[in-house]
């Protein structure tokens, strides 16, 4: 019960956040990525304020052995990079270029984006069901 | 940009910032929404299904009862041409489970510790969203 309460009230402060940010407007979100049109440096206010927080929560995580829940904490983030990240990143950057939405947003503007949001949400969960098997081909190809 | 934009931009930002940390300190896990949506998808993340629903129903829900509070029209501007709206959904889909994170989990969590992964990642998805801009909107003009 205690986790799913922590889980509603992140995502429901999450959905705020994103919604005050402006995040969930398509126009900011590719106003910051044109830099050469009218360039709008909101995002960066954004992701700057959403690092102070974690940053302050990722050095707590030192000071305990475990979460509220018990459960103990994230392990160290793997040094390795991999393909996967490097081609992921860059096909999801393109289509975050393209429509303005990445998942979060997408999901928190559900109750007013309209036909185009539910379109985007429903590709992305079909290009979430591809994933696993273009990944296996990468894998594959790297691996010749 | 309106003159108060950026008040908003950092205001947000924090709030965003601090449902990543009750996710982690609470719950000892990443908050990173294409992890959350995509273990429920490919059904990798069943075991704690019922912690993605919950986060998932209160981002679709709080946001949608503050809507009132706003005097002007709240609009997510999306592009009305549908080919490019399945195209780009389809890319984020693909991506950030690719990648293993979005603009939250690589971004905001990762940088935030100093993880070369989230950096990397932020770095090459920044890049890719900026040539996609220049190439749909500034050669192709289809943005």
């Amino acid at each position: 019960m205690q986790r799913l309460v922590i889980s509603a009230l992140s995502g429901g402060l999450f959905g705020a956040g994103l919604l005050v940010s402006g995040m969930t407007n398509t126009t900011k979100v590719q106003g910051w990525l044109d830099v050469f049109g009218a360039w709008d440096p909101t995002l960066a206010f954004v992701l700057g304020g959403a690092i102070l927080p974690m940053m302050v929560a990722w050095h707590l995580t030192t000071k305990r052995a475990t979460s509220l829940v018990g459960q103990p904490f994230p392990s160290k983030p793997d040094p390795r990079l991999g393909h996967n990240l490097i081609i992921g990143s860059v096909l999801f950057g393109a289509g975050w270029g393209l429509v303005g939405l990445c998942p979060g947003p997408a999901i928190a503007s559900l109750s007013w984006g309209g036909t185009g949001g539910i379109t985007f949400i429903l590709a992305m969960i079909g290009g979430m069901l591809l994933a696993p098997t273009l990944r296996l081909r990468i894998d594959r190809l790297a691996a010749t | 940009m309106i003159q108060t934009d950026w008040i908003w931009g950092l205001v947000g930002g924090l709030m965003i910032g601090t449902s990543a940390a009750i996710f982690l300190l609470g719950n000892g896990r990443i908050m990173g929404a294409s992890g959350i949506i995509g273990g429920l998808v490919d059904r990798s993340g069943l075991g704690d299904w019922a912690d993605r629903v919950a986060f998932l129903a209160a981002l679709v829900v709080v946001p949608a009862l503050m809507l009132p509070l706003y005097t002007v029209e709240v609009s997510t501007n999306i592009t009305s041409n549908l080919g490019l709206v399945i195209a780009g959904g389809l890319l984020v889909g693909i991506g950030t489970r690719l990648a293993n994170g979005c603009t939250s989990g690589h971004g905001v969590c990762g940088i935030s510790r100093f993880s070369l992964r989230g950096i990397v990642a932020t770095v090459f998805y920044l890049l890719a969203g900026g040539i996609a801009m220049v190439l749909f909107r500034h050669v192709l003009g289809v943005i």
